[in-house]
């Protein structure tokens, strides 16, 4: 027995896939591991298979050649210790915003067998998530009067509720502007403090993964690889105001050089 | 009230000047051009031939009716079935879709003498032809519902551990649904002129039927109450499935 044993673990992961008619290789030798309670972000050029790991690490596709391991245990199919949100909040437009939070509670047992007789606890538990993210009083809206941070407040609360081990955000900001992407930086702060649950995030905005991870992993371009892991040795809770300290820039510096040198040299 | 009233008064009132508008443009016309009553009857005869007949008319109109709803009963059930297979499985897709395209192309007129010797005259043949005419266009909407949704939501589900049969459920069928109502609309009609097409040459009752014996004696403002009582329903019957359809999937149609 190690003292922090890893959550996330893959092992020489590499992935091949067939996209029409032409072969990807996509991912080559990836190897990491991501420790229990850990935030950590995958940064790395564009089409470098970042959301590819995130989609390993869910279950949601199979490495080719190594292994993917949550807790030990090789992944071999969706996990239901895991929670996710996408670039796109990928609301169900016929749920109202509280509806669609407890959506995983309708799928992910043991909850879905209690999910009738416990009902009221569940939905004070959603209401709870979105009172965290500011989204008192629109519980009962639909995703369509809601605006894009609001929507995207609503899939952090879907991916959390069921509380999973594991929280994978998958550029969940991306789509935002910068005022409410930075907000939202604090909402996830302060979800991630009050959960402590291990967070992988896929990002290409480098402030965002300074801001808000405990390590940056850089990616080269296709075939993927790690060309670098960054430990964030700054104090939390982090507030806006610290971006601009001069550690904070330096590590912004340090990792726009890592994936510079990623961009051009690749393998 | 007034606004609601206000509200209601002007969904109703175009559409019902605009049919007052059509008989009156053909009354006129039959009038002014001096069209005989036996090639093309006046409105107001033909509604004179409606209260004249009533009692003739009702049970042919139910019995259309009955027709019509249990094929399209019949259309909805398999067609939902259908449209989901192959909305799902694109080799599915690629195996049946041709399929479908060949047997909609059949006329189904056509099928009425084919229907009458396998089941001989009666309700049996009308239900099928409304059944087979109607089966088409929802069974075509769902597959693309179901096909259209977003990789995206299906991933949500996927990523939770959720079967295929929870992704049907939550995100496949919810999402088929504007098109199922949207082909309803269709079909309910279509079912209708199954059922009277069936009922002209294979059926002892129904519109259809009173068509022909109307006809065949001469009654041409018998024919065309007939034609109106038919046109009547389907607007009906549209009417209910458009509001069922507004209760349904409001959210489809949030910007009205």
């Amino acid at each position: 027995m190690t003292e922090s044993p890893p959550c996330v673990e893959l092992r020489e992961v590499s992935l091949i896939y067939a996209s029409d008619g032409k072969t990807v290789h996509a991912l080559e030798n990836v190897s990491f591991s991501v420790p229990q309670g850990a935030f950590v972000a995958i940064a790395g050029p564009s089409g470098c298979g970042k959301t590819t790991i995130l989609r390993l690490v869910s279950g949601l596709m199979p490495a080719t050649r190594g292994q993917v391991l949550i807790d030990g245990q090789v992944v071999r199919g969706p996990q239901k210790k895991v929670g996710m949100a996408f670039q796109n909040a990928s609301l169900l437009p016929w749920r109202t915003a509280l509806q669609n939070v407890l959506l995983p509670l309708e799928v992910v047992q043991p909850h879905r067998a209690q999910f009738r007789t416990r009902r009221k606890e569940y939905e004070e538990e959603a209401h709870r998530l979105l009172r965290i993210v500011g989204l008192d009083g629109f519980a009962d809206k639909p995703p369509y009067q809601l605006s894009g941070g609001m929507q995207q407040r609503v899939a952090l609360c879907r991916a959390l509720v069921h509380q999973p081990e594991i929280l994978l955000l998958d550029e969940p900001f991306a789509a935002l502007d910068a005022f409410t992407r930075e907000e939202l930086w604090g909402v996830l702060q302060d979800l991630w403090t009050a959960r402590r649950c291990t967070v992988i995030m896929v990002t290409h905005d480098l402030r965002e993964a300074v801001f808000l991870a405990d390590r940056v992993i850089v990616m080269s371009k296709r075939p993927g690889t790690v060309v670098s892991d960054v430990t964030i040795d700054l104090p939390r809770p982090r507030a806006l105001a610290d971006t601009f300290s001069p550690q904070f820039v330096e590590y912004v510096h340090l990792l726009y050089d890592r994936i510079g040198a990623a961009r051009n040299g690749g393998t | 009230m007034s606004q609601v009233w206000r509200h209601r008064l002007s969904t109703i009132a175009p559409p019902a000047v605009a049919i007052a508008l059509f008989f009156l443009v053909w009354e006129l016309g039959c009038w002014l051009l001096r069209v005989d009553e036996f090639v093309l009857p006046r409105p107001s005869v033909a509604f004179a031939a409606y209260l004249k007949w009533q009692h003739a008319i009702w049970p042919n109109a139910l019995q259309t009716l009955m027709t019509t709803l249990v094929g399209l009963a019949l259309a909805i059930v398999l067609g939902v079935a259908l449209g989901a297979i192959i909305g799902y499985s694109a080799l599915m897709y690629r195996a049946l879709y041709p399929v479908l395209i060949a047997f909609n192309s059949i006329p189904k007129a056509a099928l009425v003498p084919v229907f009458v010797i396998w089941f001989g005259i009666g309700t049996l043949p009308a239900i099928l032809i409304a059944f087979l005419i109607s089966f088409f266009p929802i069974a075509v909407n769902v597959a693309t519902g179901i096909a259209t949704v977003e990789p995206e939501l299906r991933d949500v589900l996927r990523s939770l551990g959720a079967s295929q049969f929870d992704i049907f459920r939550k995100v496949g069928f919810p999402r088929a649904a504007p098109y199922f109502f949207a082909s309803l609309k269709v079909a309910v009609t279509l079912a209708f002129v199954g059922s009277v097409i069936a009922e002209l040459g294979a059926a002892n009752s129904g519109i259809g039927n009173l068509m022909v014996i109307a006809s065949s004696r001469f009654e041409v403002s018998l024919v065309f109450a007939g034609l109106m009582v038919v046109a009547a329903m389907g607007i009906a019957l549209y009417a209910v499935f458009a509001a069922l359809e507004r209760r349904m999937v409001a959210w489809a149609y949030r910007s009205r």
